[in-house]
């Protein structure tokens, strides 16, 4: 009942005070196109409304080379309380809102491709995903996945084409499934704690964050390793990228939690981690490989093969990619060469 | 007032009235079926009309208590031949879910699978790989885990590159009914407790049924699963699983294995013309460095099976143990076999009763005990140990998997 007064407070406020529809967001039908939520002033250009802010994360997942662009709206007088190293937890109305572009592709220079929302509601969060018109002005609710068929864009100046796959409902449960209800996967105060371009100034983004009224006060964590970030050493790097790319379904409480391989930045048991690791179900993706990872021998791992490969039946991630990370290969390939 | 509208709306919609959702096939099944899936609402059937279903992408369901139901599983075909996503062919997550009369085809993974769902219920179902034995096939055709509550009940399965039929870290398990053919391992409980495997028909694999326990895992210390009157014969098909895989080392011609389990009651079944071996009682995995891995039989109880042509042609190409079993039985191959591997403390002090091997069987019947850990510490003195004295007892039966 107390939630029921919160909720009502809320969307009491909420009456044409800001752009935000808030209404729209705890609505228990989705809306049909992404411009009905108001989080935008310009779509196109995704310039965001008020109260709506653009956040980074340090160590993001792969998606097939495209670019992100995130943003985070917290209701008015209500915050986000910080867990360590978990997830902030949001308050009911808050929304995560993630826009998946390519900034040059051969047809139309910037395309933008499906923006996912995460809406949390009184019940728990929800996730939805529009998918963009072709004249990029509005993108509109798809719940059973879409596909661009050969897009061809540039990657630092190199020519690529990839058949881009807009997730379905489930499959965004797949990866943001922990213990059985959908949470945020990125927003931790480990993955935020740096300075970005704010509209006039740039400024650590948890301060920022704690200016506005988002989260509650809290001392930011040490950052967490970027996969990139040539100065960390080698293990960091490997772990902060299988933390990213794998260790939401490969945990205890997650979608991959049956195969024992738990691929979590925190987890220590080598295991769990992979290694000298038997498969148990993967069938013919484990290649005659006995082993997921046997240090020294990149060539023997089946964590490495499944990563290395687009047969559905055999590629990890299940979702999500439809091209080789071949980047990530390398810097996993490294790792379990070098691992003793 | 829209909040009073929207309370008003949210009211109602808990009356709403179970919906059949009816699809045919055609050029936008794939969305269709799959907006289905995602829209249903608790209650509803989702039905597939008959004919043939080309599918690209994998389907999943995540609704509580939805029933998907086919026009039979030689009409309603889905087939996943030019699969490019998902990892299997149909997922489901949700609880008290019905999936009926139709058919899975060419997945480029499994075919179906449920992850942590609640009363899940597998009838008549067909899961196959088309183009027979293949190591390039989908790993398991019908693949419950993690879940509870589970039917498996007149379905067939046909061509996994590891089990047709494969229950894994799962409890309370009927799998009934059901033909199992061309797999590598027919039908497959693992690291399962309480589950009644009765009225199969395992043929043509290369081993009828396992029934097996693994280290490493969350669920482990599989338990209480009772094996009756199915007929596993004819299980010769060569191995074609990926080496790394446990299946790989399943010898061809493999009627049963119990690996690593406790209270296993095998009973009034029918086992022929298995080339290497009828039922094989064995231990798992000895240096796994788990702790929490028991990897000894216990509390098998075999009693009251028919037996006949066996040994005829052993496979001594896949795993150890059938290497082992011709070099000990000197040419007169068993039906049943033990490996005889104990914790040390037991291989000195002996076996606490309850937890022995129970063979109660027509007395014609060929035992083999391997004695595996001395034959490998004294092989010059070893010599083949048929007897049966010491396995006999009394049965005690096993408790019936309540129906839900």
């Amino acid at each position: 009942m107390v939630k029921q007064i919160i909720v009502f407070f809320i969307l009491l406020n909420s009456v044409n005070l800001w752009s935000v529809n808030l209404e729209a967001i705890l609505s228990s039908k989705p809306e049909k196109k992404l411009s009905d939520y108001q989080l935008f002033e310009d779509l196109t250009n995704q310039l965001p409304s008020d109260g709506v802010h653009p956040y980074i994360l340090h160590s993001a997942l792969f998606s097939d080379y495209a670019d992100k662009e995130r943003f985070v709206y917290v209701p008015e007088g209500v915050k986000a309380k910080f867990k360590p190293n978990e997830v902030y937890e949001f308050p009911v109305g808050a929304v995560l809102v993630k826009t998946f572009s390519y900034s040059e592709t051969t047809s139309m220079g910037k395309k933008l491709l499906e923006t996912r929302l995460l809406l949390n509601q009184e019940n728990g969060w929800k996730a939805h995903t529009y998918v963009w018109n072709e004249e990029q002005t509005d993108a509109f609710l798809k719940v059973a996945g879409y596909t661009y068929e050969n897009i061809e864009f540039l990657k630092n100046g190199e020519l690529m084409q990839v058949s881009y796959r807009v997730p379905n409902q489930n499959q965004c449960k797949e990866c943001h499934l922990k213990n059985n209800a959908i949470m945020p996967i990125g927003p931790k105060s480990r993955n935020l704690n740096f300075s970005i371009q704010y509209k006039d100034e740039e400024e650590n983004q948890i301060s920022f964050w704690i200016e506005n009224g988002l989260v509650e006060n809290h001392m930011p964590l040490d950052l967490i390793v970027n996969w990139t970030d040539q100065s960390a050493t080698l293990n960091h790097r490997a772990r902060a990228y299988l933390d990213i790319n794998c260790g939401h379904c490969h945990l205890s409480s997650g979608s991959a939690s049956n195969t024992g391989l738990y691929l979590n930045y925190t987890e220590t048991n080598d295991m769990n981690i992979g290694i000298f690791k038997k498969p148990v179900a993967a069938g013919r993706a484990s290649a005659d490989l006995k082993y997921s990872i046997v240090p020294g021998k990149p060539q023997e791992s089946i964590l490495l093969h499944r990563m290395n490969s687009l047969d559905p039946g055999v590629m990890m991630p299940e979702s999500g990619r439809a091209l080789l990370h071949s980047e990530g290969v390398e810097l996993i390939n490294d790792w379990i060469e070098n691992l003793q | 007032m829209k909040f009073f509208l929207l309370v008003f709306s949210l009211i109602f919609s808990a009356f709403s009235i179970a919906e059949t959702w009816f699809i045919k096939p055609s050029s936008n099944s794939q969305e269709e079926i799959q907006e289905a899936l995602i829209l249903a609402e608790p209650g509803d059937i989702i039905q597939l009309a008959e004919g043939f279903y080309k599918l690209k992408h994998g389907l999943s369901l995540d609704v509580d208590d939805v029933s998907i139901v086919g026009a039979g599983h030689e009409k309603t075909i889905l087939n996943f031949k030019d699969q490019i996503s998902s990892a299997q062919g149909l997922l489901v997550t949700s609880n008290r879910v019905v999936l009926k009369d139709f058919a899975i085809e060419d997945a480029k993974g499994d075919a179906v699978k449920s992850k942590g769902s609640d009363e899940i219920s597998f009838i008549n179902l067909r899961t196959e790989w088309t183009n027979g034995p293949d190591s390039t096939n989908g790993a398991y055709g019908i693949y419950p885990v993690e879940s509870k509550r589970v039917l498996i009940d007149g379905c067939i399965a046909i061509g996994a590159s590891d089990a047709g039929i494969y229950v894994g870290q799962s409890e309370q398990i009927i799998v009934r009914n059901t033909l199992a053919k061309f797999n590598v391992a027919g039908i497959e409980i693992e690291n399962s407790y309480y589950a009644d495997v009765y009225d199969n028909i395992a043929t043509q694999n290369t081993g009828g049924i396992l029934v097996f326990d693994l280290p490493n895992l969350p669920k482990q210390g599989g338990k209480f699963v009772r094996v009756f009157n199915n007929r596993s014969f004819d299980n010769n098909t060569p191995n074609f699983a990926p080496e790394g895989n446990i299946v790989g080392e399943v010898p061809s011609g493999t009627g049963l294995v119990v690996m690593a389990n406790s209270n296993v009651e095998v009973f009034e079944n029918s086992f022929s013309n298995n080339s290497t071996i009828h039922i094989a009682v064995v231990s798992g995995d000895l240096e796994s460095g788990d702790e929490n891995y028991y990897p000894h039989p216990k509390s098998i109880q075999i009693h009251n099976n028919s037996y006949s042509n066996v040994g005829y042609s052993p496979d001594v190409d896949r795993g150890n143990l059938s290497k082992l079993l011709v070099e000990i039985a000197e040419g007169e191959m068993p039906d049943v076999i033990w490996d005889g591997v104990l914790p040390l403390s037991q291989a000195i002090l002996g076996q606490p009763q309850d937890e022995k091997l129970i063979l109660k069987e027509n007395e014609s019947i060929k035992f083999l005990n391997l004695d595996a850990l001395w034959y490998f510490l004294f092989s010059y003195f070893h010599s083949p140990n048929r007897d049966k004295t010491d396995f006999s007892g009394d049965i005690k039966a096993l408790p019936a998997v309540e129906e839900w």
